[in-house]
């Protein structure tokens, strides 16, 4: 494998791809249609999958950084306690928040807003407004500086019926998992470029193995290992950079052609590339090209070798 | 030019086919070598051109022993040996004129239009230059083989059995020009169980010399013709 990579001439990938074949050698090897159409069809739909891999990379990713700053910068402080002493606890927690640094601003909700809020978990039946409620206090942290947890401490000393609650509980679950889905995004596309590597290969050898004449025919007239493979990997270069090309394509236009990202389904709908970000599939036909030269190329060294 | 020591050779499963070889090829040399069918006239070929290396023994070509040649050793070797078969292979996707300068192609370089030209005049095949080679006859198809062998302007030329397939007319064509090659230079190696054709090269004026395959060796056969 180390020869095999010393042996590497990166220019020739480059002109396997985009320059003349002025010598002709990438006509030793017989037209083969049918594979042609194999290698192409499975390149394109490669790439077209790989796109929707990227596009969900970047979707959970963004889902994830959404709920991780909205949430982070925000606590609530709920007081429960009896009627006749609701008011003074709530009063007291109003005046440690005012003495607490790193508190941009404490709103207090009001009853009929909370109301609202319980109404979806109770029915339009249930008489809320005679129900115990609970005040809620809504925080949002201006900075570094503030300590959730010495706050916390402080208000079960002064308000016993005040608790703090930071999102942490349930934030972290979804960022982890907005994360893994990212994770798996990007997994995929490591899969998607191996299995592709895979074909390729096995695409190449079936090629070799075909082409048996061919090549009994070149080692005779003194063609070397690494130009009779050239001449396989040149093809299977082209045909994986084209087919991966129209695949990347299609696929961009499937996700351009997704329902937009609305208030009711911000995830599902949100399973697109933003600005700048139209640009990274355009990367895949390139991967894709530098996946069947060097597998391609792998696989052919290696079966020439093996022959003697 | 090829110089064999004490070579031998048998195939993997089997006794040995040539053994205890001592023989020199000198540059510029004409040779026949005989023997009867399964004697290992084409062993010897393929040995001469590294396509097999030795069980024992050296065998030394252009200087170089062949059996410490890497592969791409071996291609650089057989640009310097045209080789043809009683069954000459092409690629057959190929014209016979981009067949016949397929070993300039491999070996990255250049094609002489001209020069191409005038060894398929030379061969008596510029009627075919863009036929493909399932279209050609037996004797046509040899004799794009041996513009083939020689479009890299090789120091020898080995022929197995070339004219197997041919009629007399045509086996004649052939040896004349093998014939021209020895007169310019080249060392011609020809492997044939053919009496016929090596009496006819005596006609020819050649200094050729014959060599006979027998219970493993090679054995100088008779006077030089």
């Amino acid at each position: 494998m180390k020869t095999d990579l010393r042996q590497v001439d990166w220019r020739s990938l480059w002109r396997g791809l985009i320059g003349r074949d002025s010598g002709g050698t990438s006509r030793i090897v017989p037209p083969t249609g049918f594979t042609a159409q194999l290698t192409l069809l499975t390149a394109g739909a490669m790439a077209f999958l790989a796109v929707f891999a990227l596009a969900l990379s970047f979707a959970t990713g963004r889902l994830a950084d959404r709920w991780s700053q909205s949430l982070a910068q925000t606590l609530t402080i709920r007081v429960s306690a009896p009627s006749d002493e609701i008011e003074a606890q709530t009063g007291t927690v109003m005046a440690i928040l005012k003495q607490t640094p790193g508190i941009a601003e404490a709103r207090m909700m009001p009853v009929d807003e909370v109301e609202q809020l319980l109404t979806p978990w109770f029915g339009p039946d249930v008489p809320v407004e005679a129900l115990p409620i609970p005040r809620l206090i809504e925080v949002t942290e201006s900075g570094d500086d503030f300590d959730a947890e010495g706050l916390s401490l402080r208000l079960a000393a002064e308000a016993p019926g005040a608790v703090l609650d930071d999102h942490t509980r349930w934030r972290q679950p979804l960022v982890s998992a907005a994360n893994r889905l990212r994770m798996l995004g990007i997994v995929s596309l490591a899969l998607i470029a191996a299995a592709g590597a895979a074909m390729m290969m096995l695409a190449a050898q079936s090629s070799l193995a075909a082409n048996g004449q061919v090549i009994r025919v070149l080692r005779l007239i003194g063609a070397r290992d690494v130009t009779i493979a050239q001449a396989f990997v040149r093809r299977f270069t082209r045909r994986a950079a084209a087919g991966a090309l129209g695949g990347t394509l299609l696929g961009m236009l499937g996700i351009a052609l997704l329902p937009g990202m609305d208030q009711a389904g911000g995830f599902l709908t949100g399973l697109s590339f933003q600005g700048w970000g139209w640009l990274w599939p355009l990367l895949i036909p390139i991967v894709a090209a530098c996946v069947g030269f060097f597998a391609t190329r792998w696989a052919a060294l290696r079966m020439l070798r093996a022959v003697p | 030019m090829i110089e064999m020591q004490d070579l031998s050779f048998g195939y993997r499963g089997g006794g040995a086919l040539l053994s205890n070889m001592t023989l020199s090829l000198p540059a510029g040399s004409f040779h026949f070598l005989t023997g009867p069918s399964g004697s290992g006239k084409t062993t010897f070929l393929r040995l001469c051109y590294a396509d097999l290396l030795p069980s024992a023994g050296r065998l030394t070509a252009f200087g170089h022993d062949v059996s410490g040649l890497s592969r791409d050793g071996i291609a650089m070797l057989r640009r310097k040996i045209g080789v043809l078969h009683q069954d000459a292979q092409f690629l057959d996707h190929l014209p016979v004129a981009e067949n016949i300068a397929l070993p300039l192609t491999v070996a990255g370089q250049p094609v002489d239009m001209q020069a191409l030209k005038d060894l398929l005049g030379w061969v008596s095949m510029s009627g075919h230059a863009r036929a493909v080679p399932p279209a050609l006859s037996g004797g046509e198809r040899q004799r794009a083989a041996l513009a083939r062998a020689v479009i890299m302007s090789p120091d020898m030329v080995m022929a197995d059995e070339p004219t197997g397939n041919l009629d007399w007319d045509m086996s004649m064509r052939l040896l004349q020009l093998l014939v021209e090659l020895n007169r310019s230079g080249k060392t011609i190696m020809v492997a044939t169980h053919d009496m016929d054709l090596i009496r006819a090269a005596r006609q020819m004026d050649v200094q050729a010399r014959v060599l006979r395959i027998s219970g493993q060796r090679v054995q100088l056969a008779g006077a030089d013709l």
